[in-house]
């Protein structure tokens, strides 16, 4: 990294916090696209079992949560699918899944499951081990290797914007890099309406208030990214008529916000959003009706929420390049306890939407056993930060994930990936690939032009095709011009050929050895 | 007296060398223009004899110390009511505290006349080897950790006030050990008599060299000083009945000849270079004429029995106490039911101070609720707020760090436009005098973020010296003095009423609360944490557990703009 990290204050003596050893590579890649990631925090650690209802364990979940289980007549069948069913609050994300704009990943959690809502947050917010303390949040990590210098130099004309927004709370572990937060936070959705109106807060009538609400003024304009996002707001729309009424359903007024900011061309890459109240002890479902209660309408919130924000993006004409997940600090037991609830569990169902998911369930429905001992859960099948590294890899064009989450985990077929296998170098482009000195003597510069960011292999052949030289190898190059250093090295003087190939197809060129 | 090639551009380019200081930043466009409203003052000077308990405490020592102490607010509180309490809070330490030392010997420089540990005060300047930046460092140093350490008393605020009013500046004066004995001059004097102490301003040494005093001469009488010390020091300059262009000349006569022995540093008079001839005022002062002779302690008497006949000094200075104590917005009836009668008090005592701030901070007004959180902290009251409040002091492992600290954290100040014994100019910081903004020309946009990257980086980071000493605040142990940090309704009542003047609305609280409970429902699950800690405080996943969150809390109220507000 160019310096040390450094303050905005410019300063002197500020001691960061120690180097995260695995943060010593930068993550390779870059997010051309302008792909947007939307956090959906969904807080208390959800029910999955009542989420995403196993249909194929049906009768053995009937013995262990008879009390609050959805009657399978009513759960919300998925097309293509009869294992699985979802929540019957869930009506629009239903739709979306069988319009081909959900991805469902099944049991997601982590080995050694800390029961804690605070160390399981924070494990998952910072993608540690369970045993394991980070500083720093994973998006945090992400931003950073994208944006080293961040604050310094930020904002500027290639990123005008925050790297990453929160609404609806505070800063989040997962935006905190090292050692800046790497997010702009808005607390809550009513103070950004405040905000982007250059409205100020209401203060009381007194001396007091007179002060207050001046340096509230002052504050507001303060704010380095106050211009970018008010410009955005302003220019930003919302088209959908499917959100509810503002203030009816929180998680549906951040998301509106986001799109509206998104549609205003705001550049950044990464939203957090929240949704409370998971934490589903007693009375998850109501008395006499185990369609209705606290968690039907959290998901009827949830899916409410989703369902028009994805609408929303459509209309706007931007859902090319904005993806959803889900996420909760865990899931839940399998049995009910007393309290017609759930206490805490281990793994549980991610939901990834958006126009560019693979659509489809991966992994199996939990293996619920005959019989379960106390508050027996849902194994872990796949890390969560396998999530994370899919997302990464496929929707951030990361191509080393395992910088930003210490070790290499399996990529789950989630995303399409940002435009690898899929671009083909048009005429210009393949024009563009040349290779100067050629005639090679001691060495050359083998150089190409992209019109969007691709995965690109480069090699030199011999006249039968056999590669002898690999400069590049499925490595992510974002738009722009590249070059790449041949050194001749032991080649002998004769014809050869050099190659620039991308998923859509290759560029051959002869090059002769002197 | 100072020698320009040791100037302090001089030592601040060879300080550059040393430590990076971070610039002061650019002041913004002037204050906008904000909506008034009208509001009604209430109370008077009679005593205030209401309730007794920490809010009223904490109001008290907000406006008189540099931030909140938990365990200073609780020893007011136990003192039982508000009159006890501001006799508490006016009893300052007559002994003076052990000076400034020598603590600043580096690679680059070493004094050649003190050894490290010992005090620079007495002895006599370095020009030579241009050791009186490291000296004003070390004196600066001195007195912020005297503002940082302080007791709950009034002496630094106090210090602080009459400094911001006979303002010199220690870039214009280069010198260390005048710098030590003009401040220390009104730390001692405080509280004690305003005449005299104008009278020992006018002869001190710094203020001498600052407003040329020490070069007036009957040849060519300098009025620098003679306009100020009417002007800005005691008739002010918006009384409707002004002194005349003539009086300025007439008092600058009176103080000719005063000069410094530079080995001592004593002040005496040139009897040769002082106006001996009569010297006859404006019919402002009653076309008083001063007798002409050599006894210039005679004349100067006589011209401050002249100035301090005028109703203009004691209205002057209660006004500009009570815009530093109170708040700054002055209506007729502030006017007429504190300035009026406090400035009577004032005249009625000889100009002693105390028993106009006895009345002042033991006041009904002092205490009514519409004066409580209009102050706007000055960047010293906000920094030095922040280590207060947590109980932080600078500990030094080395005596270049104590040198090198407190410098960081003045420079820090100054980022925010305020660097303790340099005010802008004579006339002192803007914010104590420039209608109609006042307090609010400390705040722009720029200084705000300064004053917010100073609570994150206490909270987040740390202040760290080439020694290895650190400073910042501890998040655990801010919520550990409380008496039920377990409980999160309490916890962070408790810290409110700490932090921030005026009660938060139950709904700011909820967003505050939900941070403590990482979004959760419900209290338990802080409990929980907080008492997983208490078992086992060795365990770091227990300790970040609590850390994270109340770093996180903390960190956001302190940039609330409340916290702001005192």
């Amino acid at each position: 990294m160019a310096g040390a990290v450094s303050f905005p204050f410019g300063g002197f003596g500020i001691n960061p916090m120690p180097k995260l050893p695995f943060l010593g590579a930068l993550a390779q890649g870059g997010n051309p696209n302008g792909r947007v990631l939307v956090l959906v925090q969904m807080v208390g650690g959800n029910d999955g079992l009542n989420t995403l209802i196993p249909l194929d364990q049906y009768d053995k979940l009937t013995n262990h949560r008879g009390s609050i289980i959805i009657p399978e007549a009513q759960t919300l069948s998925l097309s293509g699918t009869s294992n699985s069913a979802l929540h019957p609050s869930m009506t629009q994300i239903r739709e979306m899944f069988d319009n081909g704009l959900v991805s469902v990943v099944q049991n997601v959690g982590y080995p050694n499951q800390d029961y804690s809502h605070f160390r399981s947050t924070d494990i998952w917010m910072t993608a540690s081990d369970s045993e394991q303390y980070l500083e720093t949040g994973w998006l945090g990590r992400y931003l950073q290797s994208e944006y080293p210098t961040y604050p310094s130099g930020y904002p500027n004309a290639d990123m005008p914007d925050p790297l990453a927004i929160q609404i609806g709370a505070l800063t989040s572990l997962m935006l905190q890099g090292n050692p800046n937060p790497m997010g702009f936070a808005i607390s809550d959705p009513e103070s950004f309406y405040q905000f982007v109106n250059d409205l100020v807060e209401p203060a009381p009538a007194t001396p007091y208030g007179d002060e207050l609400s001046y340096i509230r003024l002052i504050t507001n304009q303060a704010q380095v990214y106050y211009q970018a996002i008010k410009d955005a707001a302003d220019a930003g729309q919302n088209l959908s008529n499917q959100y509810p009424e503002q203030s009816e359903n929180s998680l549906a007024d951040q998301l509106k916000i986001v799109a509206r900011l998104i549609s205003g061309g705001l550049k950044t890459p990464v939203y957090v959003v929240t949704i409370e109240g998971f934490d589903t002890h007693s009375e998850q479902v109501a008395a006499g009706n185990v369609t209705m209660g606290n968690h039907a309408e959290l998901l009827r919130r949830l899916s409410e929420a989703i369902g028009a924000f994805q609408n929303d993006l459509q209309l706007l004409g931007v859902d090319d390049r904005v993806a959803g997940m889900t996420f909760s600090e865990f899931g839940r037991t399998i049995g009910a306890n007393a309290s017609m609830g759930t206490d805490h569990g281990a793994a549980a169902p991610m939901f990834v939407f958006g126009k560019k998911v693979i659509p489809g369930i991966i992994g199996d429905s939990p293996d619920i056993p005959n019989q379960i001992f106390g508050s027996e859960d849902v194994p872990m099948v796949h890390d969560f930060r396998s999530v994370y590294a899919s997302a990464l890899q496929d929707w951030f064009g990361i191509t080393n994930p395992e910088s930003i989450l210490q070790y290499p985990f399996p990529i789950l077929p989630i995303f399409t990936a940002p435009s690898s296998g899929s671009h083909s170098l048009d005429s210009a482009e393949a024009a563009a690939v040349s290779l100067f000195p050629n005639p090679l003597r001691s060495s050359a510069t083998l150089q190409f032009n992209l019109s969007e960011g691709t995965r690109v292999t480069a090699v030199i052949l011999d006249a039968n095709g056999r590669i002898l030289r690999t400069l590049a190898d499925q490595e992510y190059f974002p738009a722009g011009e590249h070059q790449l250093r041949i050194e001749r090295g032991s080649l002998p003087a004769g014809q050869y050929f050099y190659q620039v190939r991308t998923g859509g197809g290759a560029v051959t060129k002869q090059m002769v050895a002197m | 007296m100072s020698n320009p090639a040791y100037s302090r551009r001089v030592f601040l380019e060879k300080l550059s060398r040393l430590v990076e200081i971070p610039p002061a930043g650019v002041p913004d466009a002037p204050p906008a223009d904000m909506p008034e409203t009208t509001v009604t003052i209430s109370g008077d000077l009679s005593p205030y004899t209401g309730p007794w308990a920490f809010e009223h405490a904490a109001h008290l020592l907000r406006r008189t110390t540099f931030g909140l102490k938990k365990a200073q607010v609780d020893q007011l509180v136990a003192l039982g009511d508000a009159q006890t309490a501001v006799d508490f809070i006016l009893d300052v330490p007559a002994p003076p505290p052990a000076p400034p030392i020598n603590n600043y010997n580096n690679a680059d420089y070493t004094d050649p006349s003190v050894a490290p540990g010992e005090t620079w005060i007495n002895a006599l300047p370095d020009f030579d080897t241009g050791g009186e930046g490291y000296r004003i460092e070390s004196w600066r140093g001195w007195w912020l950790n005297r503002m940082i350490e302080g007791e709950a008393n009034i002496q630094e605020k106090m210090t602080l006030f009459w400094h911001n009013h006979f303002a010199t500046q220690t870039s214009q004066v280069f010198i260390g050990r005048l710098v030590y004995q003009y401040n220390q001059l009104l730390r001692a004097d405080g509280l004690g008599n305003f005449k005299q102490l104008t009278r020992a301003i006018t002869l001190n040494p710094m203020m001498l060299v600052y407003l040329n005093g020490f070069l007036n001469d009957k040849s060519a009488p300098d009025e620098n000083y003679s306009r100020e010390l009417q002007e800005l020091f005691t008739i002010g300059k918006d009384s409707s009945n002004q002194y005349t262009e003539d009086d300025v000349a007439a008092a600058a006569r009176v103080l000719t000849g005063w000069r410094i022995n530079p080995s001592s540093g004593d002040v005496f008079l040139d009897i040769f270079a002082h106006d001996a001839s009569n010297k006859t005022f404006s019919s402002f002062y009653n076309n008083t004429v001063i007798q002409g002779s050599i006894d210039g302690d005679a004349e100067l008497n006589a011209l401050l029995n002249m100035i301090f006949a005028k109703p203009e000094v004691a209205l002057f200075i209660c006004r500009k106490l009570y815009r530093y104590f109170v708040y700054y917005k002055i209506d007729q009836t502030v006017e007429d039911n504190i300035i009026i009668p406090l400035a009577q008090i004032f005249r009625d005592n000889n100009y002693d101070i105390k028993p106009v701030m006895e009345t002042l901070l033991k006041s009904e007004h002092f205490f009514d609720a519409y004066n409580k959180g209009c102050f706007i902290k000055t960047p010293l009251d906000q920094m030095l707020g922040v280590l207060r409040n947590f109980n932080q002091t600078i500990v030094s492992s080395t005596l270049y760090d104590s040198w090198l600290m407190p410098l960081y954290l003045n420079y820090t100040a100054n980022s925010m436009q305020m660097l303790p014994g340099d005010p802008p100019n004579v006339a002192g910081w803007a914010a104590f005098r420039l209608s109609p903004g006042y307090y609010r020309n400390w705040i722009t946009a720029d200084t705000i973020r300064n004053r917010n990257i100073f609570s994150d980086v206490m909270v987040y980071y740390a202040y760290e010296t080439e020694g290895g000493d650190q400073l910042n605040v501890n998040a655990v142990d801010f919520a550990a003095q409380f008496d039920t940090p377990e409980d999160p309704n309490i916890l962070l009542n408790d810290m409110i009423r700490l932090l921030l003047p005026v009660d938060l609305s139950a709904y700011k609280k909820f967003l505050l609360k939900s941070i403590l409970l990482s979004g959760q429902a419900s209290d338990y699950y802080w409990t929980n944490a907080w008492n997983a800690y208490l078992d086992n405080p060795g365990d770091q996943m227990a300790y970040e557990t609590i850390n994270q969150r109340l770093k996180l809390l903390v960190k956001y109220i302190m940039s609330l703009p409340e916290y702001q507000l005192a």
